[in-house]
């Protein structure tokens, strides 16, 4: 059986309101959808109690930071999944057409590549070789 | 937080139906609202919420049918599989 991991609606309030200033400071935007980017935000939550770091509430994390670094929020595909599909994989941040009502988010293909193909892993065999 | 794996009864048993999720994953959380609003009967597995042999298995299981082992993943029938938040895919699968 698992943990049960317990999130104060304070916390998920405070981080909500630090992402969404943060974002708008950098130029992009939280998904609008208060009920959906709450949820995230709590999951994001969880993750840093469960795992000690934020990472992407809709992947399933290793529990090593080192091979999960791609997939702590903001992740590394964002921006192109931004460019791509309007919204980030799990939905925290989309476009701006997105906040303009002119395009709808769905839940989009991963673009991370599957274990045993992922860049740090590369590096790491490419060291183990030399 | 969800239970960690287990049955929802529902009057569509026609189909062998497993969902495959994340505790903390909206789609898989809006996609099991979806089963359930259609009255599916399925199993459901947290993979996040399991731990060491059992979460290995059950990302094995997910493998099978999805490489990227991304959530949610429905298995139907062990046949057919239905990655992330398609509800018209949903559907069609299981004849709703």
């Amino acid at each position: 059986m698992s943990e049960e991991i317990v999130i104060l609606p304070e916390k998920v309030d405070k981080l909500y309101e630090t992402l969404k200033r943060w974002a708008k400071s950098t130029g992009y935007n939280l998904n609008p959808d208060e009920e959906f980017t709450r949820g995230l935000v709590e999951g994001l939550l969880i993750n840093r109690q469960r795992y000690g770091y934020q990472s992407c509430p809709c992947r399933l994390a290793s529990g090593d930071k080192q091979k999960d670094k791609d997939i702590i929020c903001p992740c590394d595909y964002r921006d192109v999944d931004l460019a791509d599909w309007g919204a980030c994989y799990c939905a925290l941040y989309v476009s701006d057409e997105v906040l303009r009502g002119e395009r709808e988010i769905q839940s989009i293909p991963e673009r991370r590549p599957p274990e045993g193909r992922r860049s740090w892993e590369r590096s790491a065999q490419h060291e183990q070789r030399n | 937080m969800p239970e960690v794996k287990g049955t929802v009864r529902g009057p569509h048993d026609e189909h062998h139906t497993i969902f495959y999720g994340l505790s903390t994953c909206i789609w898989c959380r809006r996609t099991r609202q979806f089963l359930e609003d259609q009255g599916v009967k399925f199993d459901f597995v947290y993979v996040d919420l399991l731990k060491g042999q059992e979460r290995e298995e059950a990302v094995e299981q997910v493998r099978c049918w999805n490489s990227a082992i991304s959530f949610p993943t429905v298995v139907v029938d062990d046949e057919q599989c239905v990655i992330g938040y398609k509800t018209d895919k949903l559907k069609e699968v299981l004849g709703l």
